[in-house]
Order: structure tokens, then sequence, then C-alpha cells
């Protein structure tokens, strides 16, 4: 503190002042480093203490997991539901299932949408991949049923009551910023690896968008609407029955579409828990580093999450009660409810006729495997030195240099510049969350692959940012950009994270540098539209104001519209170093190492399971880490649930 | 600006043609409809600590900066009799709508009585004040408070819905309210099809299902352009001439407040600066604030006769033209221009004073002036 305050008594421009003491601090840490690199370093260490005991506690709930009613409870009841949606699947048969979402997608959407549906579903087995989808349909609808049942309550009573969404809400950002796998290795601690956990993981990744939408729904009907039925001597329930929930539902339609999303996305993850299904199909070829193979399988996973998505977006406006029913309209719906139903029926007594209609007809099958590794390899011929360079200068000018300098300088030292760093991006909150998120990687003897991680993270969430950012600026500034763009950031939100790895492995064969290349575009499309709808909601009075006082286009931008959209692009960092740490985790897959690499190997093999959890532990700290010093920063006020009501 | 155009001047032949209608307050028998005594409340962490302390006092800004809190209604009292129309007017802040948000208790009052027909309604549990609010008060509220879900229909005949009428009688009685408002053929739109002054009737149409005994209007017409909201005054009136409801009127915009009000009450910073008939505030302001008020209001359009009568002088020609004292004055003045002769004032058939013709004009050219 008297040093901030030193420059400032000696009559400097207290700006400048206090750059000179950022340039100072600067310049001790890197003197310091310079001295003392090498010495207090934290290198890895296969045998710490922490690990073995950590292995004790999982042998000891492994003997014991059975007695431990509640587990096995919940565990035995999320595998019913699971294998009770795979015996209706199975019942169904793929005519039964094809007539099934054809029938919603007419039902929902019209016949464009039932074709639209059919052909998505028909085109999974056409790929022969139909067992593999129909084992993820069911996990996933398992989990989702779960989250809306827990969800939805919830969030109804978040929307009714402040004081219950002031306790929900800062849990609900905690596991927002959990990566997908830091999930996974306590709940294979207490359920084992298996279908069930697997379920168990997605539901509970599923269940905050259900929560967090189902509240914003309730809260955003309009305080006259809920005043006037008061007024007229409506009880709490009627209020809701006949007033919150109807004006409520388009929005619960949009938690239940994201619920889906969600929980699609994180289902094909848990195949590194043991899970069936086309997460499987994708993490066998990638093991095997089969491009053709792992495309194909994402593919399916693509096409699926397309046709949950339309399917559930039309569902929700067709929930909508201002959707227009006239006496004319119910006869027509009716008449369409039964032909629906009756056209599933029909397919599923024709599918009894088949020999074995669980499994698509093996006539009719297509695969993609050797013309996808044809280009591939046409790909690595023509420009694998090409994309070789690219990969190694990236490594050697920038994530070498970083890595080294994280790994070498010592622990105490890199925590000192980050909280210094947190302390002047956010104050000193979030100053202390680091600092102590830090002190416990060390203590879970982790340091050196957590700042390996650490390293990527920062260089990938740095690339996003500016990619982002320079995306964003373009498409908020240029209509016929943003037309281009939109239907493909679209898409990009509807994708699983694991089908990002696919191209980039393709391109660049496993290494660090696929990782970050993988996140990259996973995490550039909501940071471009963040930054877009940032700039763009910035007042039009502003914008024409400035106009008229003659600001050039590029003063207009640099003066105006980013400085005004400061908080949108600060939720934009935040977005994207959530995202870039998700996927650097998952890029362990394709060859990133460091922490998401103990995690995968601790699902793999017994003895590492300590390292593993410990290693998802030490995820979570450096997420909480990295969210709360961009958080803090004026961003992201925490969430819808606590605001407003 | 000739005298059809002039909303002042329309407004005064509606006065005129309500005075003699105008029930009698008190009537000196029973109790009135609804009874305000020294009605609080205060927003705020001090909300149950602070009436009685010498802090109520304080001026706004101190009271919060020591408080935290700030005091809305401050010891109000006033009563409405059967049949009337009864308007609190105020500007925006002035604690108008937490006040009749207190009367039904969709906001709680800290301290004082609110009696409907002599019962204290602060008193009620929460299934009697239902059982109120579903069968004795109405409300019609400034930004509709339709539900956007349902059809003007189902709109209305939610509060009987509510109350667990059969579907049949509770569309036939909206059926009936729809078409009491004048929006017959317009039962199966939904709300967002319709203007704001159709959406103000169905909103009107859903308080009068109930039946109520007191109907509350929330500025019911401030969101609406001028020209409908003269519309659904006229609507107002016409209503109570033929269902005869007391009602409860908020507003800000005085022009109103003197066209429907039986009785007005003026309201600022929470506390009743001035309580009386429209003729009362506009010849008799209680002090500054509503002089400032009534300061454009054309005299001669509001008052009354005996606001301008003199005394019967000994020498006074006592053959001019006649007119009760409650005679709008512009009313007198084509008289007054065919005759020297001062006015003859009567009450009860007896004479009570004289108008000179300058008294007359006095009262036209006052009212202008600011103008």
């Amino acid at each position: 503190m008297t040093a901030i305050t030193a420059p400032a008594a000696s009559g400097l421009d207290p700006r400048t002042a206090r750059r000179l003491v950022y340039l100072a601090m600067a310049a001790a840490a890197a003197v310091l480093y310079l001295v003392l690199a090498g010495q207090s370093t934290l290198p890895h260490d296969e045998e710490y203490p922490l690990f073995g005991s950590l292995n004790g506690v999982k042998a000891w709930v492994d003997e014991h997991r059975n007695s431990i009613l509640v587990f096995s409870l919940i565990r035995e009841g999320v595998g019913g539901l699971v294998g009770f949606f795979e015996n209706v699947i199975a019942a169904l048969g793929w005519p039964g299932v094809l007539a099934a979402t054809g029938a919603l997608g007419a039902i929902f959407g019209g016949w464009r949408l039932a074709v639209m549906t059919m052909l998505g579903m028909a085109a999974i087995g056409l790929l022969g991949l139909w067992t593999s989808g129909m084992d993820t349909l069911a996990q996933m609808l398992a989990a989702v049923v779960i989250a809306l049942l827990i969800g939805i309550p919830l969030g109804i009573i978040g929307g009714r009551s402040k004081r219950f969404a002031a306790v929900v809400t800062p849990i609900l950002d905690v596991m927002q910023i959990m990566p997908t796998f830091a999930y996974l290795a306590p709940l294979t601690l207490l359920f084992s690896i298996g279908v069930s956990t697997a379920a168990i993981a997605t539901l509970i990744y599923a269940i905050p968008p259900a929560i967090r939408i189902t509240a914003l729904g309730i809260r955003a009907v309009p305080d006259a609407s809920v005043e006037a039925a008061q007024s007229l001597g409506s009880t709490r329930w009627q209020v809701l029955r006949k007033v919150q929930l109807p004006l409520a539902r388009r929005t619960i339609g949009i938690g239940v579409n994201q619920t889906i999303m969600m929980a699609l996305s994180m289902v094909v993850i848990t195949a590194v828990i043991g899970a069936p299904g086309l997460g499987a199909d994708v993490l066998r070829a990638l093991q095997q580093v089969n491009v053709g193979l792992a495309f194909q399988a994402g593919l399916a996973i693509v096409i699926l999450a397309i046709v949950l998505d339309r399917l559930t977006d039309r569902a929700g406006e067709w929930m909508d009660p201002r959707f227009r029913k006239t006496d004319a309209n119910k006869a027509r719906r009716r008449l369409l409810y039964l032909a629906a139903l009756g056209t599933v029926v029909a397919a599923t007594l024709l599918a009894r006729g088949l020999p074995d209609p669980a499994e698509f007809p093996e006539a009719v099958k297509l695969s993609l495997v050797a013309p996808v590794n044809d280009v591939i390899k046409w790909i690595t011929t023509n420009f694998g030195e090409g994309t070789a360079s690219i990969k190694d200068a990236f490594s050697v000018v920038l994530l070498n240099p970083l890595e080294g300098v994280l790994t070498s300088a010592p622990w105490w030292l890199v925590i000192g510049v980050v909280l210094a760093l947190a302390w002047l991006i956010s104050g000193v909150r979030a100053s202390v969350v680091a600092g102590v998120c830090l002190v416990l990687v060390v203590l879970l003897g982790l340091w050196e692959h957590g700042m390996q991680t650490l390293a990527s993270v920062l260089i990938a969430t740095a690339l996003t940012l500016i990619l982002g950012g320079i995306l964003g600026i373009l498409s908020a500034r240029h209509d016929r950009f943003r037309t281009i763009l939109r239907p493909i950031l679209d898409a990009a939100q509807t994708m699983p994270a694991f089908v990002y790895l696919i191209p980039a492995v393709a391109l660049f064969s496993p290494s660090r540098f696929t990782a970050i290349v993988a996140a990259l575009v996973y995490a550039i499309p909501p940071v471009i539209r963040l930054v877009d709808v940032g700039i763009r909601t910035v007042p039009a009075t502003i914008v024409e104001a400035a106009t008229a006082a003659g600001s050039t286009s590029r003063q207009l931008l640099w003066k105006v519209q980013l400085p005004l959209s400061r908080r949108a692009l600060l939720v934009a960092a935040n977005q994207g170093i959530v995202m870039v740490l998700a996927m650097v985790v998952v890029g362990a897959l394709v060859g990133a190492g460091a922490l998401g690499y103990d995690v995968i190997a601790g699902f793999a093999q017994g003895e590492d399971f300590g390292k593993g959890l410990a290693a998802g532990t030490a995820i979570v700290l450096l997420g909480i880490m990295l969210d709360r010093i961009t958080q803090g920063a004026g961003g992201r006020p925490s969430t819808e649930v606590a605001r407003g009501g | 600006m000739t005298a059809t155009t002039d909303p002042a001047a329309v407004a005064a032949t509606d006065t005129e043609s309500r005075l003699d209608a105008r029930p009698r307050r008190g009537g000196g028998t029973g109790t009135p409809t609804l009874g305000v005594n020294h009605l609080w409340k205060v927003f705020g962490p001090a909300e149950h600590k602070l009436i009685g302390t010498p802090d109520v006092d304080l001026a706004r800004d101190e009271l919060r900066r020591k408080t935290g809190s700030m005091i809305a209604i401050r010891d109000v009292s006033f009563q409405v009799w059967p049949g009337e129309v009864f308007v609190v007017m105020g500007l925006s802040g002035s604690g108008k709508s937490t006040l009749v948000r207190c009367i039904t208790r969709l906001i709680e009052p800290t301290a004082g009585e609110v009696l409907l027909d002599g019962d204290d309604i602060r008193k009620a549990n929460a299934e009697k004040l239902r059982e109120l609010r579903r069968r004795r008060f109405s409300m019609v509220f400034q930004h509709f408070g339709l539900l956007p879900h349902r059809r003007v229909l189902d709109n209305v005949a939610y509060p009987l819905e509510i109350r667990g009428e059969e579907k049949a009688a509770r569309y036939k009685r909206a059926h009936e309210m729809i078409e009491l408002v004048g929006l017959k053929g317009h039962a199966d739109s939904y709300p967002d099809q319709l203007s704001g002054g159709m959406q103000q009737r169905v909103g009107l149409a859903r308080a009068l299902a109930v039946d109520p005994e007191v109907m509350l209007f929330d500025e019911p017409f401030s969101a609406l352009d001028p020209l409908i909201r003269r519309d659904m005054q006229n609507e107002v009136m016409r209503l109570h001439r033929e269902v005869g409801k007391t009602m409860v009127f908020i507003t800000h915009d005085l022009a109103e407040a003197l066209r429907l009000g039986d009785h007005i009450v003026i309201m600022r910073d929470g506390k009743v600066v001035q309580s009386g008939r429209p003729e009362e505030l506009v010849g008799a302001p209680a002090d500054d604030y509503v002089a400032d008020f009534v300061r454009d209001v054309p005299k001669a359009n509001v008052l009354t006769l005996r606001w301008v009568m003199r005394p019967v002088m000994p020498d006074d020609a006592l053959d001019g033209p006649e007119f009760p004292a409650t005679t709008i004055i512009r009313r007198s003045l084509h008289a007054a221009i065919e005759t020297d002769k001062p006015l003859r004032v009567v009450e009860d058939g007896r004479l009570i004073g004289v108008v000179d013709r300058w008294h007359i004009l006095a009262a036209i050219a006052g009212g202008e002036r600011e103008a």
C-alpha cells in the first residue's frame, strides 16, 4: 500500500504514478525470476503420498459401496431408468423410432420437421451407428427426465423466492464453471464406473440450465399480471398455475432445450468412464488415431444434436399458450395426433416382422471411414509439412516458453504474481480466492501439471479473445458478415464439445497444440456472439450523437462502442476462459497431457485413481481462480437468478 | 379555442350534469363504505420502529440517510360513502398508488385502520382477505394487468374461475360484462390483438364481473392517449350511473379528477393536503400547492354561483333572472349579458344572495389570465 501512495505524494499525476508502480512490480517479478529460476520448483512426483491415500479411500469405498444404501439406491434407480428407455427403444425397433421422431416432428413443427428428423435418425442408421446412437439416446433421456424433475421445481421456487435464489445462485455459478471432466472423478468414487454413473454425471451437469431458465421465465412474468391476479383473490397456487406457469411456459421450453443439449454434450464425454454409445465410438477411434472412424461417430453425434435441438425448439413454440387454438384448428390437430400415434403403432408392429428390429438393416449401410481417411491422407501428404511447422513454431515460440517460465519459477513467486494481478483486476476478494486455489493446487501435489495446463489455457484464451473479438467486431459492424456467420455460430453452439476434437486431430495429429486448436474452435463462437451483442446494444441515440459530432467509423468504434460495451466484453472474456479450460482438459484425449491426462488415466487404471481425483480437483480450482479473476472486473453480474424479481 | 373542443368547457357541462345527482356525503346515517383511519406506510428497515418517534418529521432525504427508510403514506384518513366516486389525486411519488394498494393489502400497511363497512381489513387472515378480494373489491390497473395467454372471455371470467364458479355460469356473466363495456364480438380475441383503450375495457369488465362493493382504479387511463382517455372517462361515468358502484379513483390528472370526482383528496409526499368537493378545491385551495394545481382551471367552468354571490343589499333590483345556487357560473353568462340587473341566487326556494355581472366576468377572466 505504501508503495502505491508514495509516488502519488511526490506530485506525479496519479495515473502515471499507478503505471510506474505496475511497471516496478513487473520488473521486480522479472528480476526475482531471473535470479531464482529453478529454485523452489515443485516437480511432478508420481509417488506423492496424497495419491496413495486417495487410492486407499477408493479401495475402502469400493469395498463398502453396496452397503451404503443411498448410493446403491441412486445407482439402481438411475440405472433402471436408463434400462427402461433402452427397452422402450428396443421395443419400438428402428422403424418405430423413426416413426416416433417423425410423429413428434409433425406435431411440433409440421411435415418439414417430420421429414428432417426422420432423415436425421435414418442417417445415424445408415452410418452403421444405430445401436450406439440409441445407447446414447437412452442415457441422455434418462438423465434429462431426472434433471427436469429436479430442475423445474427448483427453478419455480427460485423464481418465486428471492431468498432461495440467493442460496442457489452461487452453487449454480460454481457448477457452471466446472469443466465436464471434473464431475466424473468424484462420481466414479461414489458410484464406480458404468452407465448409471454416466447418467448421474450427465444429469448433474444438465440441471443448472433447467433451474436457471425456469427461474428466469417465472420472474419474467409481468408484475402487472401477477398483481392483478392477486388483487382478484388468487391463492399462491392459483397465481402459479394460472398465471406464472402458462406465461413462463415458452421460456421453460427453452430451458428444456438447453438441458437436452447440455445432457447430450456430457453424455458422449462419459465414454471415458465406460458408458457405451457414440462417445465411446469417438473415444476408441481417437485412441487408434483413426480419424475417419472418429469423424463418422462425430457426425452421428452432430446429427443427433441437430435433430434434438430442432425438435425441442419447435416443441417450445408448440407449448406456447399463445399458439392460437381456434376450434377449427382443434379438430385438425386431434386428427394429427391420432395419425401420429397410428403411424408409430403401425411401424412398431411392422418391426415385429423383422428378424432384428433393434438393429438397422445391414444392407443399407454406408461407411465414411475410408473416404475420410483418404482425404486426411491427402491433406497430410500435401499440407503435412505446413501444419507440422505451424504446430512446431507455435510450440517453440509460445507454448514452451510460457510452460517453462511457469514451471521453473519458484512456486511462491507465481502465486505472488497471480495474487497481484487478481488484486489489480478484481480486487481483494478475487485475489484471496485465487491465492487459496493455487495453494490448494500445491497441496494436491500437482503444481507442475497445473502450471502446464494453465499455460495452455492462457494461450488458448488469449487467441480466443483476439480472434473472437475481431470477428465479433466485424459481425457487429457489417450486417452481411453477420448473416453469413450466424448459421455457423448457431450450428457450433448445438455441437457437443467432444466433436471439436476430431477436425483438430485430423489436421494436427495428437499434441498439446491440437487441444488448443480444439479449444479455440469451441470457445470462439460464444465470444463472437457476446462481443457482437455488446456492441450492437450500445444505444442507437448515443451512436447517432457521436456520428452527428463527426466521428469517423474508427473513432466511433474505439471511443464509443467498445468502451460502452466493456461489460459485455468482460463477460465474453470470462465465458471464453471457462470454455477454453473445459476444452483444454478434454483435449487430453488428443494429446494435451498434464491435468487432463491425469484425470483420464485415473479412470483407466486403478492405481492412478488417486492422482486422477486430485487432478480433477486441481482443474476445478484453476477454473474457480480464472473465473473469479475475470468475473470481478465488473464482468458477469452473478447470473440472472439473483437479479430482479 | 371554441367551447366545444375546450376540454375544460366540456368538463364543466359534465360537472354540472352531475352536480344535482351527487350523493350527499354521509347523509347523516350509517357507516361509510370505506373508512381509512390514520393509515401509515413506511418502506425500509425502520418500517415498524419509525412511527411515534420524532424522526417522522425529518425531510425525505435526511430520513433516508438516517434510517434507510421512506414514508410513503403518513397518517392518512378519509371516508368513502356508498355510491360515491372518490378521487385521490397527486403527482408521481405522492403515495397515491401505494395508498390504493394498502386498501386491499396488496401492499401491507404499517399502521392504521382500513374499514370496509366498519370491519377492519387489516385484521383479516389470509383466507378472509382472499374472500374480500374475490367478492367485495376489484381493481383496475394502469397497465391493465391482463393475462396475455388468455382470451378476453377467459380474462373476464378469471375472477369467477378462481372462486370456483361453474364454466357455464362464469362465461355467461363474462359475456354480459363484455357487452356492458362495449366489447361485444371481441370475446375470443387475445389481449395483444386489442388497442390500449379496448384492453382497459377488458380490465373494466373483469373488475365488474366480480360484482364488487368497491371498485378501485389505479390511474387506469394514464397509459391511454387523450381522446381514448375521454372515451373511457365517459364509460366510467356511464357505468357508474348504471351499476352505481362505489369507486375509488386514483389519478394524476386534475381535469380527470374534476370530471369524475364527487369528492377529491389531494396528496403530496404521502399526506393529504386537501379534501373536498371539486369546487371547494378550485374555489378555496388549502395551500399554495393546491392553488398552483388549480390555477389553470377555468374557474367559471367549475365554480357555482354560490362561490361568487354577495349578500343582498337594500338597493338591489330584485327582478333579475333567478338561478339555483348550484348553477355553474358559465351557465349564467347568457342571462347576465341580457340584463343589467343582478342575478338572484336561490336555494330551496329562498333568496340567499345576488351575483353582479362583473362577478361573472371576473370569474371567467380570472381563470384565463394565466393562459
